[in-house]
């Protein structure tokens, strides 16, 4: 137990924080320090995460009494070997798309409290995953939330703002059916720690209220993360943001706030696995009509933001499989959505910034005038429809194979259906915005600035390599034992007690 | 029963936001079911005959109702708070651009 | 119709009575917040709302003279981070937000320093984040009726 290990935990939320703070107050002083300050924070997150899942390796779970107060009197924080991994997609895909936003929102007004916002919401998101208390998860859901919701509406054009209003009256709305639900829990087992919660829900065995909280849980971050019948706010919120700000929203908050906070309760403090059909027909659902409202969309954006609500439901079909082959591809695609929708969305907003229009129509034969964003968008393009070698080939192979092994065949055939779609998709995106004929109005533009080059490569190198995820060596410690922490959520009590004396 | 009046506080909460077509009315929908979850929570923490949770000099902590109910509702008014604030602001930007409050009149995305 | 900003003359004179007593009211909500109800964000709403009730009597004008905005937006952060750095002096006990400074003797005033501090630093923060956001929803609506 020696300090350093340790007290690196609460610093993910508190970083961001004190960091925002002061960039509200010195922001306006000195042109260049909140760039500065930004980067040089959401890097020292990246850094620490990694560190971070080499101590869980190391050490098992590790848990982090917050004021040395033992639960379940006070609050405490708790890393698991899920919790790394999704730490590790937050915060890695953080620092890339803040060095983008260095040079993007230069067109914006008020850049200071874009940065104030959007570490606000990387602290808000970081919350949500480390903590073990279920009020606190409430809390951080909201801060992270509302800073989105600000950062939706950050251009305050007509489009932005509508879609902001929209997103927000729904997004209130599911934080308000968590806290119902919340409150139920609490009246029922009088104790907010998960583990604790855990521990008394199979002791107690009555199962009537369990059923109706989780019924309000699925529909609550069902609505934050965007499944089936909830994700009518999606297209307008994530095709009106500024780019930065929906390769976050898509990449990262649908997954951080909806996916991974639904399958933390369902799995390993309420232990309902008699809801994972339901999570599989809601995830095929999703699939099949995102990919199918996406095929006739001309806005490049509001095409992206239809095929992440089905690569969502990817996601929940591998998941609702509940076996360890179908819970691991799961997760793989978590990682690979993450990474790839992220490069598309910085993609779509270098087009916008160095042309000023979304319209497939319009654009063509990009591809002479900037070969960057031409090539890093074929790379995330044949990643997200599946070709080998990238790395949505891999996690959707996995995700196949786990449907035919649990011997669900049809669901396996509705997967290879959409994605057949999602090639379509983006074959038809690739030729109307890359490769046609370039148009005389377009015959000016320049390739876009270094630092928006630099991040997209960046992540196009790791689409490129992240098969090699599938490796035993790399994936034992970061993958497999995050599926593992999913399947033995009956253990997630003990774990909790054990690592706490 | 007093249960069940703060679900009609929330129904009628979630009424006026599904069926009104005012801007203005929808956030206060938003703001009713707020307060109605907030009773709700204050109620579930309710013993019988019990006191106010106030440690006192000479008072023994026996018969007081459970005080984790209202430090959470403290929080949850706060958040509250602000997520009425930023919808305020964002309703009087689109009356700025659109000029109406009418939610059929305000329809540019669709699709 | 008024040819001067603000309310009526009866509602003013009320007004110039008890806005400093509300302010007194709110500054012994946030002192005795570790011994009664109330605390930071209590009494921090009852402080913006004696700002606010300026500006509702008299107009945004005169409560802008009291405080400006930059002003305010500078205690408002300076507020927050108080509160965080309050929160960093636990490591030194070894735990975030641990209980370093002395515990005092328990029901009187100067007890519960770490209480104290945070109550303090939290009712900067909410009170000039709240009197901002009515000086803004005010200031917006100017625009609009112009």
């Amino acid at each position: 137990m020696t300090g350093i290990n340790y007290n690196m935990i609460p610093l993910f939320v508190a970083l961001p924080l004190t960091v925002s703070f002061f960039i509200i107050l010195f922001g306006n002083r000195v042109r260049w320090i909140s760039d500065v300050l930004c980067t040089l924070s959401t890097l020292a997150l990246c850094l620490l995460s990694l560190y971070a899942v080499g101590v869980v390796n190391g050490h098992g779970t590790i848990t982090y009494k917050v004021g040395g107060w033992f639960p379940p009197v006070g609050i405490c924080l708790v890393l698991d070997s899920l919790s790394c991994f999704m730490l590790v997609i937050v915060n890695s895909i953080t620092m890339i798309v803040t060095i983008y936003a260095i040079s993007y929102m230069e067109r914006y007004t008020a850049k200071n409290k874009f940065y104030a916002l959007f570490l606000l919401m990387l602290a808000g998101m970081n919350g949500v995953i480390i903590t073990g208390d279920m009020f606190n998860l409430f809390v951080f859901l909201e801060i992270g939330s509302i800073a989105s919701y600000g950062l939706v509406a950050f251009g305050t054009e007509e489009e932005e703002l509508e879609a902001s209003f929209k997103y927000m009256i729904m997004g209130s709305i599911a934080g308000l059916l968590i806290l119902l639900g919340i409150g139920l829990l609490y009246s029922y087992t009088s104790t907010l720690n998960m583990a604790d919660i855990a521990r008394v829900v199979s002791e107690k065995n009555d199962s009537k209220l369990i059923v109706f909280v989780s019924v309000l849980f699925l529909v609550g971050f069902g609505l934050k993360g965007a499944l089936f019948p909830f994700h009518w706010w999606l297209p307008d919120a994530h095709s009106s943001a500024p780019a930065p700000i929906s390769a976050m929203l898509s990449g990262l908050l649908i997954k951080a706030l909806g996916v991974y906070a639904l399958i933390r309760i369902l799995f390993s403090v309420l232990n309902a696995t008699s809801f994972l059909p339901v999570f599989m027909v809601l995830g095929t659902m999703s699939m099949v009509i995102g990919v199918f409202l996406a095929v006739v969309q001309w806005d490049f954006k509001r095409l992206l933001a239809y095929s992440s609500i089905s690569q969502v439901g990817y996601i929940m079909l591998g998941v609702g499989l509940g076996t360890p082959l179908g819970i691991m591809g799961g997760l793989f695609h978590l990682f690979n959505h993450s990474i790839f929708k992220s490069l598309l969305f910085l993609n779509s907003g270098a087009v916008d910034y160095a042309t000023g229009t979304r319209d497939l129509k319009e654009l063509g034969g990009l591809r002479e005038r900037m070969p960057v964003s031409a090539s890093t968008s074929l790379v995330a393009s044949m990643s997200i429809a599946g070709l080998p070698p990238f790395n949505g080939f891999w996690s959707k192979l996995i995700i196949i194979i786990a449907c035919v092994n649990a011997g669900h065949p049809v669901y396996a055939f509705w997967a290879v259906l959409a994605s057949i779609m999602t090639l379509t998709v983006f074959m038809k995106v690739q030729k109307y915005v890359f490769f046609s004929e370039l148009k005389e109005k377009f015959k000016v533009i320049k390739e876009v600035p270094f630092l928006m080059q630099f991040s997209m490569v960046l992540l196009a190198l790791i689409c490129f390599f992240g098969g090699l995820l599938l490796v035993p060596a790399v994936s034992g410690d970061f993958l497999q034992s995050a599926a593992d922490a999913i399947t033995n959520g009956k253990e997630y009590a003990q774990i909790v007690f054990q690592s706490l004396r | 029963m007093t249960y069940f009046l703060c679900m009609i506080v929330f129904a009628v909460g979630l009424y006026a936001v599904v069926a009104k077509r005012n801007l203005i009315k929808i956030i206060i929908g938003v703001m009713v079911m707020e307060y109605a979850l907030n009773m709700l929570f204050v109620l579930f923490g309710y013993r019988l005959g019990g006191r106010s949770p106030i440690l006192e000099r000479y008072q023994e902590i026996k018969d007081i109702v459970d005080p984790i109910p209202q430090a959470l509702i403290l929080t949850a008014i706060v958040i509250g708070l602000a997520t009425t604030a930023l919808m305020v602001a964002l309703a009087i930007r689109i009356y700025e651009k659109y000029g109406t409050f009418d939610i059929t009149k305000i329809r540019k995305l669709r699709g | 119709m008024n040819k001067e900003p603000g309310m009526t003359l009866i509602v003013k004179t009320v007004t110039r009575l008890t806005v400093g007593i509300i302010l007194l009211y709110g500054i012994y909500i946030v002192l005795h917040g570790h011994l009664s109800p109330g605390g930071g964000f209590a009494g921090g709403v009852i402080i913006a709302l004696s700002f606010v009730h300026l500006m509702l009597a008299y107009g945004k004008d005169v409560a802008l003279k009291k405080i400006s905005m930059p002003v305010a937006s500078m205690l408002e952060s300076f507020g927050a981070i108080l509160f965080i750095s309050i929160a960093f002096l636990g490591f030194i006990g070894g735990y975030f937000f641990f209980h370093t400074l002395g515990k005092g003797e328990p029901f009187s005033l100067l007890s519960a320093y770490m209480v104290l501090l945070s109550n303090i630093a939290i009712s900067l923060k909410v009170g000039c984040g709240l009197f901002l956001v009515l000086v803004s929803i005010a200031l917006a609506g100017k625009e609009i009726k112009k």
